[in-house]
């Protein structure tokens, strides 16, 4: 017979500040529509759920956690809209740039680090940075491949009194650089505040036609012939990795007549070496934090004594 | 997640593999599908990565130009490539090179049925560089390695189920993989001898 004392005294506990039922109550609920209807217990339990909500008139998102979510490291964060606890320190505090926002900044566990956000409207303590916290009832959300949680009225904050060692969610990728993509040499991007998009033949998705600021980037493929990884270079690693600084791509650019000759001379210096990267990862990026050109002397002869073996 | 089509990875194969490679196919009927070839040691390619020497550049065209290189490998075996208007970028590295000079190629990979009934096998280049001797040097022990691995799952015979391009190499090719691990053994032995050569430090 499946265990239904354990989520019936978890919704008991849910109820516990509304309703005055008792987990017996609760149990033989469960149990006829798990023993006699045959109802998954995820369902049984979702259906009682309604019924107490309904009696005590309740909004499902008002439920107090403890219930339902699961508890999840940072780094198993993927897919949005989905409610969630977690434990994590506040690693950052950002400044908030709307009024609808009361704190934005950067949660870590020792999986990795995830954006958050949590409205002014929620009315919900003060986050402090440095403090770990226990979050009951925030909600994942996504935007461009990237993941963050949102604090909501029903989150419940609760200061923990533990050290987090926060986790590198940093990867490090080998091969060689077998593609620069469009997109990459001296580009120019929207100067709207906030905005950071790379235009289009002088013009914003967002804001049309403007005037752009140049910046350098390298979308480059890297390729160890077993998997390929995308790796986007900013200004600092473009130039790092080419030797062509921004105020070099402007003028060889200007000297052309032409923006394209800056990608072109960096395909030449850059195309067909090895590379190791490592950085965090955005969407299907790899974001370049360190590169190092691999051109340092190969063992030969380990190999050998393996092509020889078999 | 958006059905994005996944970059094909760039295999590492030695010229004397590639060049037996001549039997391509494609995994679905759909016009634009990738066309692999298939490797003897039992893997696709519809993409390669080669370092080598590049020996020779000529116009072989006729009415436009049309670039072919060689580019040779430790072993002394040839790639053979060509590239023509719609390689712009390649066919003008082509013709500005001074061989020899060490290259890198990405590229894919073409087949071409000889009057004789014989298959060549090429590469049509994406992107052509020069590159130094550390490059090729970690090339070669990168496409030993790769083609080490490829022997190895074609020779586990214990395997329950049979990889299905080992199965498929074994369909179509008769060629003994032991002269792959050949190749790999002599490309590797051309690089002791060149560090052994090399002046101290």
């Amino acid at each position: 017979m499946t265990d239904l004392h354990t989520p019936a005294t978890e919704i008991q506990e849910q109820f516990d500040d509304q309703l005055d039922v008792t987990v017996d109550e609760i149990e033989e609920r469960l149990e006829t529509l798990v023993e006699e209807y045959k109802v998954p217990l995820s369902e049984a339990r979702r259906s009682v759920v309604n019924t107490y909500l309904d009696d005590a008139g309740m909004d499902r998102d008002q439920l107090s956690g403890g219930g339902g979510n699961e508890h999840v490291d940072i780094a198993d964060v993927d897919a949005p809209e989905e409610w969630i606890d977690v434990t994590a320190k506040v690693v950052e505090l950002w400044d908030a740039t709307a009024d609808a926002v009361a704190q934005v900044g950067l949660l870590g566990d020792e999986t990795g680090t995830i954006k958050f956000t949590k409205w002014s409207k929620s009315d919900l303590p003060e986050l402090e940075e440095g403090q770990v916290y226990e979050l009951r009832n925030v909600v994942t959300d996504e935007y461009q491949g990237r993941f963050s949680v949102k604090l909501n009225r029903t989150t419940t904050i609760e200061a923990v009194d533990e050290e987090i060692e926060v986790g590198d969610d940093a990867v490090e990728v080998e091969g060689a650089l077998v593609d620069i993509q469009s997109g990459s040499g001296l580009i120019k991007r929207c100067p709207e505040e906030d905005c950071t998009r790379v235009l289009q033949n002088g013009r914003c998705n967002e804001h049309g036609e403007v005037e752009g600021e140049f910046d350098l980037r390298i979308k480059g493929v890297l390729d160890d012939g077993e998997e390929v990884t995308e790796v986007i270079f900013d200004e600092e690693a473009t130039e790092a990795l080419t030797g062509i600084s921004l105020e070099e791509g402007k003028e060889m650019a200007m000297d052309a007549l032409d923006t394209t000759v800056v990608a072109d001379e960096m395909r030449q210096k850059v195309l067909g070496r090895y590379y190791r990267v490592i950085g965090p990862t955005l969407g299907r990026y790899v974001l370049a934090n360190e590169q190092e050109r691999l051109d340092g002397p190969v063992d030969a002869e380990a190999m050998l004594i393996k092509a020889r073996s078999i | 997640m958006a059905a994005t089509p996944t970059r094909e990875v760039a295999r590492r194969v030695f010229a004397s593999e590639f060049n037996d490679a001549s039997y391509t196919f494609k995994e679905s009927d759909d016009e634009r599908a990738p066309v692999y070839v298939l490797l003897p040691t039992g893997e696709r390619a519809n993409r390669v990565f080669l370092v080598g020497t590049l020996t020779e550049t000529e116009d072989v065209g006729e009415d436009s130009e049309y670039w072919q290189g060689r580019v040779v490998d430790p072993n002394g075996d040839t790639f053979f490539m060509y590239a023509g208007q719609y390689q712009p970028d390649a066919a003008s590295m082509l013709r500005e090179l001074e061989p020899p000079a060490y290259v890198a190629v990405v590229g894919k990979p073409r087949t071409y049925e000889t009057d004789d009934g014989d298959v060549n096998v090429s590469v049509r280049p994406e992107s052509i560089s020069q590159v130094d001797e550390a490059t090729r040097d970690r090339w070669v022990v990168e496409t030993a390695q790769r083609t080490l691995d490829r022997i190895q799952a074609f020779d586990d015979e214990d395997s329950a189920e049979m990889d299905e391009y080992v199965q498929m190499a074994s369909e179509q090719y008769d060629l003994p993989v032991e002269n792959y691990r050949r190749a790999a053994v002599g490309a590797l032995e051309s690089l002791e001898g060149e560090q052994r050569d090399a002046p101290e430090a």
